[in-house]
């Protein structure tokens, strides 16, 4: 991509092409703005996209089996671990690492901070796209996924954590998808949609905290229900929805700092100056919420264990694994953050977040499979099938993320004024703008700047060349 | 069933969806079994372990041949539990008490307030008056959430089928026996008068009086009597149940009630929740309208917001 850019190429990043306000085609703009020559041959350059296919070639064959010889076919079909990698892993480790959508929503639209609306929608995506492969995960786990709305339409057990859980993802879903599509209305070019969205932000926001305080918490609830099974350190029957909730809260935001991260190194072309500007001061923003989430975290995880008096069980080889998990999830990320934060060092931040991460993946996986059932002589290890479908779901997870990323506006401010009334208004901002800088970006200002000016950013670069 | 009928009413109500299900917690109320519900009383100092009970099962179930046949002994060599092929199992244990070999019968014990009914979110499990957890297999989305709940270990799954897995569970051979009061097929079969089909309620007493008649030959126990809320199936041992492989540690309160802080925590997020948090959104943009918005002095519910500060 680097490649093209540099031969002038230029980035799709408005409705118009160029002066004379030709749109660009729903091709060009699939395909990046280059040649299908070109697109296939950056495409094939790229050796990740080699491992990806190499996943999926191996992949996609083992999904399809699974739904042609049955869950017998690709898991160990155990009846003591009847959740195994697809849940443990898939399910109750992505909706955690997904909770950035409610809380960056939260903090743009509830309490007004505009601060952190270069990563709001990054963080929204990251929501969507998390429940989505969870779902999916889901899916390839239930004895009958095409029964999945049963719940919702045929029969209710009210009674059930798991039907608290299916209303609020179901509904969740659907509120991220309303969020995310103000990005796709621009790049489609339908102002009419994304007006209509604006409209009901507020109502969308605070729909999704209520879902998603509740169904994080649900699902550590799920848990609740095996009170004999959950060994006693990742189990506490008054805690263990907070436990959660409040864990998912520092994992959805260093999954936020991991991602932009990722695509920080990866794709570069595609970040806009008020992106990149941001950034660090965002990430050490999002870092010190994370911290106090992880601090908080910390300290129910203690009191868990003092309300239930566990600790003679620290003492055992199950304890070490615990403190392996809290000290190297929670407690050194934790004092990683507080000396980064201090002194500003964004890399330090960006470790610490990516440990932040491994430590609620693995508290996930712990209670759902690797403590789970610890008075059984037998551990369950997964079938190799099932994990090469796990990595196969989180390689397309990678795809599609990645394919979302470099098409919508959510890495760069769409440049296509899509709202006429403000659309004089801001053209003099805008103008003042792109002459002060003179380069390739116009300006902070939220894709309001009038169309005719952007084509000069690609003028300019394309004369530099 | 009024509050179901009202539940459903609630859930059929569009956007009100999510808010019907606040009323969930009501389903755990402490629910002592029906009056007329029947048990099976098991005396484990009885059993000699040859498994008729397991073949007439079987055939009863119209259970899939077993690989290996009813009279062979060589299945005690490790320790079974009920799967897809076998609603009931019997274990041989060789005791710590003096040397006894115990063996004994695993199946459903048909809970009172059953955990695999209350985890179940498509209802597909139902407690019958007369005292069986049946399964409907027509509704059930295979999550599979029952075996996680079950505190026994009991259900399976037919994991070998691709169309239309289901749990294998034992249902008390509630469509062909017990619905017409006839006792299931392993109690009629059992040679040693090990199982004792009657009235749960005659049944604990009759457990107690076996207690009181010959003290000696019993631990003074009778499981499943308080056991998760109490099960329907109990049982009388004459070694300390840990060795026969009972969990001991299950305590009284059925599963549910593990369940309930959660719950009773949903109708006050969902009522405090939209006024909070519509509430920090007025505090915060007051005198700026919606495009200024630097620094905020709400105090934040959630504390990474407050960090942002």
């Amino acid at each position: 991509m680097k490649t093209y850019r540099e031969n002038g190429v230029g980035i799709v990043d408005s409705l118009y092409k160029d002066t004379n306000k030709t749109k660009w085609s729903l091709k060009e703009k699939l395909l990046l703005g280059l040649t299908p020559q070109q697109y296939i041959g950056q495409a094939l350059r790229n050796p990740f996209n080699w491992l990806l296919a190499a996943i999926f070639a191996v992949g996609i064959p083992i999904i399809l089996g699974r739904f042609i010889f049955g869950l017998g076919w690709v898991t160990h079909s155990s009846n003591d671990y009847p959740w195994g990698m697809f849940l443990g892993f898939g399910l109750f480790a992505m909706v955690p690492l997904s909770s950035s959508g409610f809380q960056l929503g939260t903090t743009c639209e509830v309490f007004g901070r505009h601060d952190f609306e270069p990563i709001e929608r990054l963080g929204l995506l990251n929501g969507l796209l998390g429940y989505l492969f969870a779902v999916i995960y889901l899916m390839v786990d239930l004895g009958q996924p095409w029964r999945l709305p049963y719940p919702m339409v045929v029969s209710f057990g009210p009674a059930a954590v798991l039907f608290l859980v299916a209303w609020h993802v179901a509904t969740y879903l659907s509120v991220q998808v309303a969020e995310v599509s103000v990005a796709f209305f621009e790049w489609i070019g339908f102002p009419m949609g994304k007006r209509g969205v604006r409209k009901i932000t507020l109502g969308l926001t605070v729909a999704g905290i209520i879902l998603s305080t509740l169904h994080q918490g649900a699902l550590g609830a799920l848990f609740t229900y095996a009170p004999g099974k959950v060994h006693p350190l990742w189990y506490s029957a008054s805690f263990q929805w907070l436990h959660f909730f409040v864990s998912s809260l520092p994992g959805g935001l260093c999954m936020v700092i991991a991602v932009s991260t990722i695509a920080r190194k990866t794709m570069t072309w595609r970040l806009d100056k008020n992106f990149n500007d941001n950034l660090d001061k965002l990430t050490i923003a999002l870092a010190k919420g994370a911290s106090m989430g992880l601090a908080t975290y910390l300290t129910i995880k203690l009191i868990g264990i003092a309300h239930d008096n566990k600790w003679e069980y620290l003492a055992t080889g199950w304890g070490q694994w615990f403190m392996f998990e809290i000290f190297f999830g929670v407690i050194l990320p934790l004092g990683l953050f507080a000396y980064a934060i201090r002194n500003e060092k964004v890399g330090l931040v960006r470790f610490a977040a990516f440990m932040t991460v491994f430590g609620v993946v693995l508290n996930r996986v712990n209670t759902a499979m690797i403590t789970f059932n610890w008075k059984l002589a037998e551990r369950e290890i997964p079938h190799w099938r099932e994990v090469l479908i796990s990595i196969t779901i989180f390689a397309i997870y990678i795809t599609v993320y990645r394919f979302i990323l470099y098409r919508l506006p959510i890495l760069f401010q769409w440049k296509t004024a899509d709202e006429p009334v403000e659309e004089l208004a801001t053209a003099k901002a805008g103008a003042s703008y792109s002459v002060a800088d003179g380069s390739a970006t116009l300006g902070t200002y939220r894709s309001k700047v009038e169309s005719p000016l952007s084509p000069n950013s690609y003028t300019t670069m394309n004369d530099g060349e | 069933m009024k509050r179901r009928d009202f539940l459903k009413g609630c859930l059929m109500c569009g956007a009100a969806t999510s808010l019907g299900i606040s009323n969930k917690a009501w389903g755990a109320g402490s629910f002592e079994g029906y009056p007329e519900a029947m048990g099976v009383l098991v005396d484990l100092t009885r059993c000699i372990g040859c498994r008729s009970c397991e073949a007439a099962c079987n055939k009863e179930q119209r259970l899939p041949e077993p690989k290996v046949s009813f009279d062979d002994q060589s299945v005690f060599k490790e320790k079974r539990r009920p799967d897809e092929n076998a609603y009931t199992v019997v274990n041989r244990y060789e005791t710590a008490s003096e040397g006894k070999t115990v063996h004994r019968k695993i199946q459903c014990n048909h809970c009172n307030e059953p955990a695999c009914l209350t985890s179940c979110f498509v209802n597909a499990y139902t407690k019958t008056k007369e005292g069986a957890v049946i399964y409907n297999s027509k509704i059930c989305v295979g999550c599979r959430n029952c075996m996680i709940a079950c505190p026994f270990n009991v259900p399976g799954y037919s994991y070998s089928s691709a169309i239309n897995p289901i749990v294998k569970k034992c249902i008390f051979c509630y469509d062909t026996r017990v619905k017409f009061g006839r006792p299931p097929a392993c109690v009629e079969i059992c040679p040693q008068e090990v199982l004792t089909f009657g009235y749960r309620k005659d049944l604990i007493k009759m457990g107690h009086e076996r207690i009181r008649e010959t003290p000696d030959k019993y631990v003074d126990h009778l499981y499943g009597e308080k056991e998760v809320g109490g099960t329907g199936w109990l049982y009388l041992s004459g070694v300390p149940f840990e060795q026969v492989g009972f969990d001991t540690t299950l305590g009284n309160d059925p599963i549910i009630s593990n369940v309930k802080e959660f719950l009773g925590t949903v109708p006050m997020v969902l009522a405090i929740w939209p006024a909070l948090f519509t509430g920090f959104h007025l505090l915060s943009t007051r005198n700026k309208g919606h495009e200024g918005g630097h620094g905020h002095d709400a105090h934040s519910k959630s504390e990474q917001e407050d960090a942002k500060k």
